[in-house]
């Protein structure tokens, strides 16, 4: 553990010997423990490489490290070697022992653990080479791979906390939120409202004592890159936040954490008892005479609670219900006190601007959003994971350089942005370059940075019902506009994926959300009826189609299909008789199969089983 | 009981503002929050009852029943979504004979959907007593729920 | 004091006044079913949103909760509010379509139900105005009701829905409720008032020799002000 360090020049020294201490040189093993490699059972691979590392004496010759999301969630579990960045993926829990003989001491390559490039087939061996990452700039994210989430030595040796010595003791607290606002670093959390206007609002504020929040309640389904962060680099972000605290006057901050990520919760637990031995948090950092600390609190799952006020109220203790905001959390926010609130990737931003400058930062990205942001791409796409890029990048880089494309050759339908309050963009729109201005100006929003990609086996009337539902399920209850507009909406909805849609519902759908977007309280409300207001903007056929036609073009809504086989393509294998759970599903071997629509329950199994795409959706 | 309460509570110096993370605590000790103990929750933090009912039915992540032996969470995010969960789902309901949120009358499945879980590239994602399942299917849901069902019965048969 | 104009009239107010009171001032009748004076206003129910115009930004605000400022411009009845109204109406017509209070409205604004919505059938007649809750917690003082779940869940009731132990039945919560959800049954003779599910002894006046309040109500009113019980056991109209 590292000592109470009691200034900017100690901070230094200690830096320099621990990177001294870091030969790049030195054989090394990383291997991913974000929570996506995890769930591929990665705790027992990392168990069996400190086996089979202390089994040949090796643990003081090579470096092990677990460290957090790479972001090539796909491909998990991971394992990079250095000094070359050979990078394994799919890694079996049993190739631990394989890895160290033939790669660590021979430096043979095991053929079956590289990935493959499908584009042209070919094998790449290292890390760099992968087409995933050869188009990412990992500013913020790529220190994941240098850092175990557990070790502030590790983070020390890149540098780490620099940028607070720095800001500390040269830099007046003006002129740091100057250089914020110089910058032009957004919200990453949704609005995108720049951070450093906030920053100077909140100091200016009346009102003691100020307070700082990280919001970490990631709620946006399909979003992920804040958890990835916290947990993998938790000290970026409390670095970041303690420069807010200085730059804002505030010895008291709070992270605010969903339940649901219980690694992150530790990691930052854990990092926040480091910085407080190493004197990075606490009374008088780095000597300075400036003292801050930071409490967790864990959200109860409610996705209301991303809202600022509402997340207030969860941290007072109380349900979390948004308050009208006529007056600005900046002025009046958590207690009622003056509050700055934002979240894990914006926090993670600003050590980089503190220590390369706010023109550095703003020589990145378009002209109204700076910097890079962090995308999770997620849904029919081949690479899934966390893609971090310029502001600016287009869709179709994102969606077919970085992720890819589509899995099994299918056809791009939508790619979903914003979360439940973001908006679904057509093919048209792929060369878009994304930044907040952008998405918002074709009906969606940036978000948090989730994208949903979505093939032609996608009905949009369907992703506009989850959505609603989604929102149903997660509206406080409040006001009266979303409270009871979302579900009338979502029984439209379901109406219309029943086949029992009426002539002017679309019409209906448009008039009541018009007044939701007007009348509801807080910014959950007001962006509630985007999913359908934008999948009626750009798929409006489809609606019709359920609506006039009675018919799924995407074959998705269960009560306007019926499940068939294709008679060309059965091969008799009796696969879909034995998965049928009604016994619809019938025939003998080596001869074409029926299904009896009578007793057809759609539940799908058959088409899911079936090795030879012969089950028709129609 | 009682000294339990007080202890979780102590752990945060009966800071009222920690009443979700504490409530969080004390269903992890009784598995879910029975009268009892969220009045005495209420008594040793000074919130009234009334409080701590509204704070406890607002948050999904609270439970005033008891949960069954084998806890599933389904994952609804998005990209869960768009790769058939709610086929999965819907699988789930049937086989369990239970809706979502709601656990068997023998205590033996808990099952719930959950919002994302940010194991995307997994998607869908079944969780069994924290223990993830990915690239799931009906088939392997099924498959799932019948070897658990089955485990239950051998239990029951030492029993 | 500032000056402002709202539907086309010049109005002078104090700063920091809320649109809506400076409405009723001066005669300008803005439909509500959250309001009251002896509570601060939350904004849940959305029949008070006006449209302001403050420099070149014109938005919809509630007009229970936002100040008046110098040379805003206030349209009660524009277009996009009238939308909002409607639908409020509308949507909580089809929650409670058993609410006269609800009907008397929407016919004064020439409101009808959304045919498209399906009337809720639990013959629930509780808008969630919030307004017995806060009365309950912040007049009275005992929080015997709060709300439970969230969404098209959320209700107000006693803890677990059962008999409460802090209520004193003193029936503030029924005295408030706008659309006359909240029963309260006093029997003939009126020695019992039954409210919440919970049946409350009444307290029979030493002069006048009739029953006036609850005796749980009584002696927490004795219990908060320091006056003895007995000093209670005469009704109002007898002091």
């Amino acid at each position: 553990m590292t000592s109470k360090i009691k200034s900017f020049n100690e901070l230094k020294s200690v830096q320099k010997r621990l990177k001294a201490g870091r030969d790049p040189k030195k054989p090394g093993i990383t291997v991913c423990v974000g929570t996506g490699c995890l769930a591929y059972g990665t705790k027992k691979l990392v168990e069996n490489f400190r086996e089979e590392l202390s089994k040949r004496d090796l643990a003081d010759r090579i470096d092990f490290r677990t460290s957090g999301c790479h972001g090539f969630c796909e491909r998990g579990p991971m394992v990079v070697l250095s000094p070359e960045k050979i990078f394994y993926q799919r890694v079996g829990l049993a190739d631990a022992g394989e890895i160290i003989d033939k790669t660590l001491l021979k430096g043979e390559i095991i053929d079956r653990l590289l990935y493959v490039d499908p584009a042209t087939g070919e094998k790449v061996v290292h890390e760099d080479d992968v087409p995933f990452y050869k188009k990412q700039s990992r500013l913020v994210f790529g220190l994941n791979f240098q850092v175990d989430p557990e070790s502030i030595e590790d983070y020390l040796a890149i540098g780490g906390y620099g940028a607070l010595g720095k800001a500390l003791t040269g830099m007046k607290p003006e002129e740091i939120i100057q250089e914020i606002i110089k910058a032009n670093l957004r919200g990453r959390g949704g609005g995108g409202f720049p951070a450093g206007w906030k920053w100077d609002a909140t100091r200016k504020a009346q009102g003691e004592p100020k307070y700082i929040v990280c919001n970490a309640d990631e709620g946006d389904p399909g979003a992920y890159m804040d958890r990835s962060l916290l947990e993998g680099n938790p000290h970026l972000v409390l670095e970041g936040m303690v420069i807010g605290a200085y730059a804002i006057g505030s010895s008291q901050g709070y992270i605010y954490v969903r339940n649901e990520y219980p690694l992150a919760v530790k990691n930052i637990h854990i990092a926040i008892r480091q910085a407080r031995e190493a004197g990075l948090l606490g009374e008088n950092i780095l000597g300075s005479g400036f003292s801050f600390d930071v409490k967790v609190n864990r959200g109860g799952g409610a996705f209301v609670c991303g809202e600022s006020s509402a997340l207030f109220a969860s941290l007072e203790g109380r349900a979390g219900e948004p308050r009208a905001k006529y007056i600005h959390a900046t002025d009046r926010g958590l207690y009622d006190k003056p509050t700055n609130l934002n979240n894990v990737e914006t926090w993670a931003n600003v050590p980089f601007i503190i220590e390369r400058g706010a023109d550095w930062f703003a020589g990145i990205g378009t002209a109204g959003s700076k910097g890079t942001k962090i995308f999770s791409l997620v849904g029919k796409i081949n690479n899934t994971g966390l893609v971090e890029v310029p502001m600016g990048t287009t869709l179709r880089e994102i969606v077919f350089e970085i992720g890819g494309g589509i899995p099994d050759g299918r056809k791009f339908k939508a790619i979903q942005t914003g979360g439940p309050s973001g908006g679904c963009i057509p093919e048209q729109y792929l060369d878009l370059p994304v930044d907040f201005d952008e998405l918002t100006k074709i009906g969606s929003m940036m978000g948090s940075g989730g994208l949903i990609v979505m093939d032609d086996r996608n009905c949009m009337v369907n992703v506009a019902k989850y959505f609603t539902n989604f929102l149903v399920n997660e509206s406080c209850g409040k006001c009266v506009p979303c409270r009871e507009g979302i579900r009338r909406m979502r029984d439209i909805l379901a109406d219309i994926t029943e086949g029992k849609g009426r002539e002017g519902d679309v019409e209906l759908l448009e008039k009541i959300s018009t007044g939701i977007l007007d009348g509801a309280l807080c910014a959950l409300g007001n962006s509630a009826p985007n999913p359908v207001l934008s999948t009626i903007r750009y798929f409006r056929d489809e609606y019709a189609a359920h609506i006039k036609e009675k018919r799924c073009p995407a074959g998705v809504c269960r009560d306007l299909i019926t499940y068939s086989v294709d008679a060309e393509k059965c091969t008799g294998c009796m696969v879909c008789v034995k998965v049928c759970p009604t016994g619809a599903a019938s025939g003998e071997r080596k001869k074409v199969h029926v299904i009896d629509q009578a007793k057809c329950t759609k539940c799908g199994a058959c088409r899911e089983s079936c090795k030879f795409d012969s089950i028709i959706v129609r | 009981m009682e000294e339990k309460v007080k202890e979780i509570i102590q752990q945060y110096s009966g800071d009222k503002s920690y009443l979700v993370p504490i409530l969080q605590d004390v269903q992890r000790e009784f598995n879910y929050l029975p009268k009892d103990v969220l009045c005495a929750v209420s008594a040793h933090l000074s919130v009234p009852i009334s409080r701590v009912y509204e704070v406890v039915t607002f948050y999904k992540a609270f439970s005033l029943k008891p949960k069954g032996r084998y806890q599933l969470s389904l994952c609804m995010g998005t990209a869960c979504h768009v790769r058939g969960a709610e086929l999965i789902a819907r699988n789930m309901e049937d086989i369990l004979g239970i809706k979502e949120g709601d656990t068997t009358a023998d205590l033996e499945f808990s099952y719930e959907t959950v919002g994302c879980l940010g194991a995307c590239a997994l998607g869908p994602v079944l969780v069994v007593n924290g223990e993830y399942h990915g690239h799931m299917n009906i088939a392997k849901s099924t498959k799932i729920l019948k070897k658990l069902g089955k485990k239950g019965a051998t239990d029951d048969e030492q029993d | 004091m500032v000056n402002l104009t709202i539907d086309n009239r010049k109005i002078e107010a104090e700063a920091g006044q809320f649109i809506l009171d400076v409405a009723r001032e001066n005669g300008i009748v803005i439909p509500t079913l959250c309001s009251h004076e002896s509570i601060e206003p939350t904004g849940s129910c959305r029949l008070c949103v006006v449209e302001a115009r403050q420099g070149k930004k014109t938005r919809i605000v509630t007009s229970c909760l936002y100040p008046v400022a110098k040379g805003m411009i206030v349209d009660t009845r524009s277009e996009r509010v009238m939308n909002v109204r409607r639908l409020v109406l509308q949507l909580l017509l089809a929650r409670c379509p058993g609410s006269e209070q609800l009907k008397e409205m929407a016919a004064e604004m020439g409101v009808e139900a959304e045919p498209r919505f399906v009337p809720d059938t639990d013959n629930v007649k509780c808008i969630l105005c919030r307004m017995c809750v806060r009365t309950c917690e912040k007049v009275v003082g005992v929080s015997a009701i709060g709300f439970s779940y969230r969404g098209p869940e959320k209700n107000v009731c006693t803890p677990f829905k059962e008999e409460s132990e802090t209520c004193i039945g003193c029936g503030a919560c029924a005295y408030i409720c706008p659309t006359g959800h909240i029963e309260m049954e006093t029997t003939e003779t009126g020695d019992t008032r039954t409210i919440w599910g919970r049946t409350f002894k009444m307290k029979i006046c030493k002069v006048c020799g009739r029953y006036f309040a609850p005796e749980d109500q009584l002696v927490y009113i004795s219990q908060k002000t320091g006056v003895p019980i007995e000093d209670l056991a005469v009704c109002i109209s007898c002091r």
